[in-house]
């Protein structure tokens, strides 16, 4: 009877699907094209190499390139370590339990934690209780903190992948605990690991807020030395031009956006090689 | 060998057992934190004056500290994005899992993956230059400051993670159930509205409430697209502010630690920190509950 129109229900359902995934497509070619077209005439050496400034022309972003490569490196050396010792301790060492299932129900809940939120922890302890200023240290404290649930969340999931003969090889041949966790587990799951750091420090480059909350400089002339030295990032900069009225303000932090987001995309691209030249063993994902 | 060091052994396992709290102590710290200043805030400010009061002007005088407005300016924004990602995101998903080549998923997934990874303020950016002109082209009345244009770039930032979440919520649904509906003669169409969407309902709920707590903890779109005017209203062409823009706003000024505008902030980022919990909780909860019933 109907048997036609069911099948053209079906049709036009499959159309409706299919519109909605061209929606994403869409829209993210619209913001690709939009900010390579509003920005591509202040993209120069200059932008590079020059300090912000009042005219247009002559501004840079030189100071938020060095502050958003210092702060990488620091969160680096911060987070990395900790999410590490962390994945490794919860993965290899808790038992199963209650305990266990608390510790990871909590990290998933800080991984979903507002962003805004770490920014007035960051203020609330590094700046008013331990007096580190609004220096490259806090920043980079404050970024860590706000990455370690979601390097510990990968870490953990790429040591889950490692095969467990792997480990009882190691046993059988007379190795201890630790020296199965850290000779064996880890240099195997090391891809995985690799893969979730780079695209955790690649959120936190992105990040605007928490740096924002914890009063890092929107205009600054000069470099960073030290990690106690206030400092500027890239979308800070690019935050700082967009809320000026000025159409010529807004073709800079156009630009701004070009050089953050050829960042974000060649880190990206790193992880990509990564996980797909070194990794041996993978999760679902 | 550094491993057979009774030292080393020692020092190694104490370590691993504290960075094992350390996620703990951070939700601890956040609570006490969030808790000690909002309680001086709460001393010079009633309770009720805070969570009732309609008129929000911490920074003019005579200051007034009622968080409605900035409540519903949030709830707007998550409203307003949530139905636009939430129809979008599961047929994504289900074009993903029910009807796309290896070729599309090919090209699709990673373009998701991109949304989902460009940072918030190049949204802000986008919203406030391409999307507010775009609507004001529509509807001239529209100010330069307005709702709709946020929660338009909030609604594209969360598709991608319901799309995913679902898609994962698709992946795991048993194939013979598929194969069972299909082989006594349903369409496509007629197994995902009549088996899979009401089976995955759990998971698809999981997701939305998971996005739900990402749009409420949304602060740099919404800063730079929807403005900093504190109001109740229902008309999403105006200039409204949110929970997190006003923080922002707040630190963009030099406010002294101790004063009550710098406690302001920590009370609103304490009824923030408790918003997105509890629907952290509810999403979590129902996705660990959901598996188990699974296995």
């Amino acid at each position: 009877m109907n048997f036609s129109w069911r099948y053209q229900k079906n049709s036009l359902f499959k159309l409706f699907t299919l519109l909605a995934a061209l929606f994403s497509l869409i829209a993210l070619t619209t913001l690709l094209v939009h900010i390579l077209h509003e920005g591509w005439q202040y993209l120069s050496p200059q932008l590079l190499k020059n300090f912000p400034s009042r005219f247009p022309h002559k501004a840079g972003i030189y100071p938020a390139i060095m502050g958003s490569l210092w702060l990488m490196i620091l969160t680096f050396f911060i987070a990395v370590p900790l999410g590490l010792l962390s994945a490794l301790y919860i993965e290899e060492y808790l038992p199963k339990g209650k305990w266990k299932s608390l510790i990871m129900v909590n990290i998933k809940n800080l991984s979903s934690m507002p962003s805004i939120i770490y920014g007035l922890l960051g203020l609330a302890i590094f700046i008013h209780t331990l007096g580190f200023d609004h220096s490259l240290l806090s920043g980079a404290l404050t970024l860590s903190l706000l990455i370690l649930p979601m390097i510990i969340i990968t870490a953990t999931e790429a040591i889950r992948a490692v095969p467990k003969s792997l480990r009882m090889a190691s046993f059988a041949l007379g190795a201890e605990k630790h020296q199965v966790v850290f000779l064996q587990v880890l240099p195997a799951a090391l891809p995985g690991i690799l893969t979730g750091i780079i695209l955790s420090l690649s959120r936190a480059i992105g990040e605007t807020a928490p740096l924002i909350v914890i009063g890092a400089a929107t205009y600054i002339s000069f470099t960073p030395e030290s990690i106690m030295d206030p400092f500027t990032v890239i979308p800070l900069q690019i935050y700082s031009w967009t809320s000026r009225p000025q159409a010529e303000f807004h073709h800079l932090a156009a630009s701004a956006i070009i050089v953050l987001m050829i960042l974000l995309f060649s880190l990206n691209l790193l992880a990509v090689f990564i996980r797909n030249h070194f990794q041996k063993y993978k999760s679902r994902l | 060998m550094i491993f057979k060091n009774s030292l080393f052994k020692k020092s190694l396992s104490t370590l691993l057992a504290l960075t094992g709290v350390l996620t703990l102590s951070i939700t601890l710290f956040s609570i006490i934190l969030l808790g000690k200043e909002s309680w001086s805030f709460f001393q010079k400010v009633p309770l009720k004056d805070f969570l009732f009061g309609t008129h929000w002007a911490p920074l003019l005088e005579p200051k007034s500290f009622g968080v409605l407005p900035l409540l519903s300016g949030t709830f707007m924004i998550v409203i307003l994005s949530i139905s636009l990602a939430l129809p979008l995101g599961l047929l994504t998903a289900t074009f993903l899992s029910e009807f796309a080549s290896p070729h599309w998923r090919k090209w699709l997934k990673p373009a998701l993956e991109i949304l989902a990874g460009i940072p918030t303020v190049v949204y802000g950016y986008f919203a406030l230059t391409f999307i507010t002109p775009l609507l004001k082209s529509i509807y001239p009345p529209t100010e330069i400051f307005n709702a709709l244009s946020a929660s338009i770039v909030v609604g594209i930032m969360i598709l991608p993670m319901i799309s995913s979440l679902c898609d994962d919520a698709f992946f795991d649904f048993p194939i013979s159930l598929k194969e069972g509906a299909l082989s006594l003669g349903a369409t496509p169409f007629e197994f995902i509205t009549q088996i899979l969407y009401p089976a995955s309902l759990s998971r698809i709920g999981a997701a939305l409430v998971l996005a739900i707590s990402r749009a409420i903890g949304e602060t740099m779109a919404v800063t730079i697209a929807a403005g900093a005017t504190p109001k109740i209203t229902l008309n999403p062409f105006e200039s409204i502010q949110t929970m997190t823009a006003y923080i922002v706003q707040v630190s963009l000024g030099d406010t002294p630690a101790g004063g009550i505008e710098y406690q302001t902030c920590f009370a609103v980022g304490a009824l923030l920190f408790i918003l997105t919990f509890f629907f952290n909780w509810i999403g979590h909860k129902i996705m660990t509950r959901w598996s188990w019933e699974l296995s």
